[in-house]
């Protein structure tokens, strides 16, 4: 088994017995991507004399020694972060973000950029305009996205681990279609500090992992609070590792009735309620909950989200950064031009509608409609939680589809987040883990089935301990994909 | 353009205009069709009254954060503009923009 295929806390253990140094992982990372990565496309870049310099140092912390792939949306000083956009071509990043400081405090080291749906808009990363990324499982289908390099990298073992950012599901989605963990932090956990905004009130850093346990790892490295980001929360961070084996007995689980209606795949129903079930065998009690604005999730998610990220795209104008028009008349037509030759299809779209929600006469009746049912969605969980400790249910309604399939369909790719958006909307945390295979009946290979776990806010330890206790007592985290 | 339900006119271009995003013909043949769409679901929305629900802007239940009004260590020039399409004497060249 190759270095590049283990877990953080494996290789952490290697480490400190002096068995391995650092450049050895990092090499055997590279040894993967190349002879792997060529059929995924998840990554995008790698450097690796920043990587050698980065081992020089003395091993130390949580994560001494161990490279972390960051998904291309995230600052690290002096590398690359193109945001998947031709836009951001050549933009080289000036300062490290605030995870990439609290990582590198940790002892972790950021180690190739992961690709991406273009400014994290997207569920496919079909939308990356570099290069679309396969799945491990299927490389004729979608990784999921928009963190789809980063899961892909992870699952495909040619990364120890990676951080990815989620918005409306773009670390809990891929991690589910790719087969590895990924956690969505309560908004405010991780500061979003170097992040490039796609929509603010929702965005949040996540990692992706081989594991629960070393998502607890990562998760505690980046988190605390920061004076760099007023929405990141200075509270305590917990030792989320030494949590995880604590009793699940008697803990409550709430099985919401909307979550399990029409849409969703069988097979897909039938293994989160396998799931259930053996909670059950592990002492965990089932209540039924329900979660009755469900349904409106996807709209309001589309209003608010398009709507933040015409403003924060705002700022790509060709003058700062970024590419630029050439021979424009006027400041007004480099910007109209830079736009229209910097950005792909999906970002337009999603640029137009959020411009759109928001302009005069129509504010109303869709972006403040909008913010009042979010109000309401996020009262559901409030009334959820008060009565359970964490809810179950699936990721996506249906598996990873088939690349170019859906292009000229975006509100059918939009309805499948159905499971994910609420969550960033509420402001709560999730955990996405693997919990079964189903064979499409498009396909004939075996592909992974998530489940989530969402928690109320800065209840991570309770989703991490109660997804640590499932990993564990079943098989599916260990299955790799044969590429 | 078209018509959606709510009775308004969805002008692409217009729209494209406010956002400075220029549109190939093409371009406006493809979105509209489909920003349509999603506008008639959007409408899905107007099913729940909403009337007397405060608006949620974010999911945090912290307001006005501030930190200490003191000078501070900031980004240098020569890293701001070290991806600047075009500068010069430590400035971001643009088109002339006054006559």
């Amino acid at each position: 088994m190759s270095l590049a295929s283990k877990t953080i806390k494996e290789l952490r253990g290697l480490l400190d017995g002096g068995e391995i140094q650092p450049m050895e992982i990092v090499d055997s990372v590279i040894a993967a991507a190349e002879a792997r990565d060529e059929k995924i496309g998840g990554y995008l870049s790698w450097d690796r004399d920043q990587a050698c310099r980065a081992c020089e140092t003395p091993i130390r912390g949580l994560l001494g020694g161990i490279p972390i792939a960051i998904k291309d949306l995230i600052n690290v000083k002096d590398q690359p972060c193109g945001c998947g956009s031709k836009i951001l071509r050549n933009y080289v990043a000036p300062y490290d973000a605030t995870s990439i400081v609290n990582l590198r405090r940790a002892g972790g080291h950021p180690f190739g950029r992961a690709n991406m749906d273009e400014f994290a808009m997207g569920s496919s990363n079909e939308n990356s305009s570099i290069k679309p990324v396969h799945n491990p499982w299927d490389l004729e289908r979608i990784s999921g996205g928009s963190s789809g390099g980063s899961a892909a990298v992870v699952a495909s073992d040619q990364a120890i681990a990676a951080l990815g950012s989620d918005t409306g599901g773009s670390v809990r989605q891929p991690a589910a279609f790719c087969g590895c963990v990924g956690l969505k932090p309560t908004y405010g956990r991780v500061s979003r500090f170097g992040l490039t905004a796609y929509a603010s009130s929702l965005d949040q850093i996540g990692p992706l992992t081989k594991t629960v346990e070393d998502a607890a790892i990562l998760l505690g490295a980046i988190s605390g609070g920061d004076a760099n980001d007023s929405t990141c929360l200075d509270e305590p961070v917990p030792d989320y590792a030494a949590g995880l084996t604590g009793e699940i007995k008697g803990m409550k689980l709430g099985l919401p009735e909307e979550y399990f209606g029409e849409g969703i795949d069988p097979a897909i129903r039938e293994a989160v309620q396998k799931a259930a079930k053996h909670y059950e065998s592990l002492g965990v009690e089932i209540v039924d909950v329900s979660l009755p604005y469900t349904e409106h999730a996807v709209g309001v998610y589309y209003i608010i989200a398009t709507a933040e990220a015409s403003a924060n795209l705002a700022r790509f104008d060709g003058v700062r950064y970024g590419y630029r028009a050439p021979d424009a008349k006027d400041l007004a037509e480099q910007y109209a031009k830079s736009r229209a030759q910097g950005f792909g299809p999906e970002v337009k779209r999603r640029i137009l509608l959020g411009t759109y929600v928001l302009s005069s006469g129509y504010y109303d009746a869709y972006y403040l409609r909008a913010q009042k049912l979010r109000t309401l969605i996020r009262d559901d969980f409030t009334k959820a939680f008060a009565k359970v400790d964490a809810i179950l249910a699936p990721v996506s309604p249906t598996p990873p589809y088939k690349i170019g399939e859906k292009v000229a369909n975006p509100l059918d790719v939009y309805l499948a987040d159905i499971f994910t958006t609420s969550a960033n909307l509420a402001g709560i945390c999730g955990l996405s883990l693997p919990c079964g295979f189903m064979t499409p009946g498009d396909g004939d290979h075996e592909l992974p089935i998530g489940l989530q776990l969402l928690g109320a806010p800065f209840a991570e330890e309770k989703i991490l301990r109660l997804g640590h206790h499932y990993e564990q007592s079943t098989e599916w985290h260990q299955r790799r994909p044969v590429i | 353009m078209s018509e959606n339900e709510k009775g308004t006119q969805f002008d692409l271009r217009y729209v494209a205009g406010l956002a400075r995003l220029e549109l190939s013909d093409d371009e406006v043949a493809t979105f509209e069709p489909q920003l349509q769409d999603i506008l008639t679901y959007m409408e899905k929305l107007d099913e729940v009254d909403v009337s007397g629900i405060e608006p949620t802007a974010h999911a945090n239940p912290v307001l006005n954060v501030t930190r200490a009004d003191a000078s501070r260590p900031s980004l240098e020039a020569e890293d701001a503009l070290r991806n600047g399409p075009k500068t010069t004497s430590d400035q971001f060249v643009v088109p002339k923009v006054v006559e």
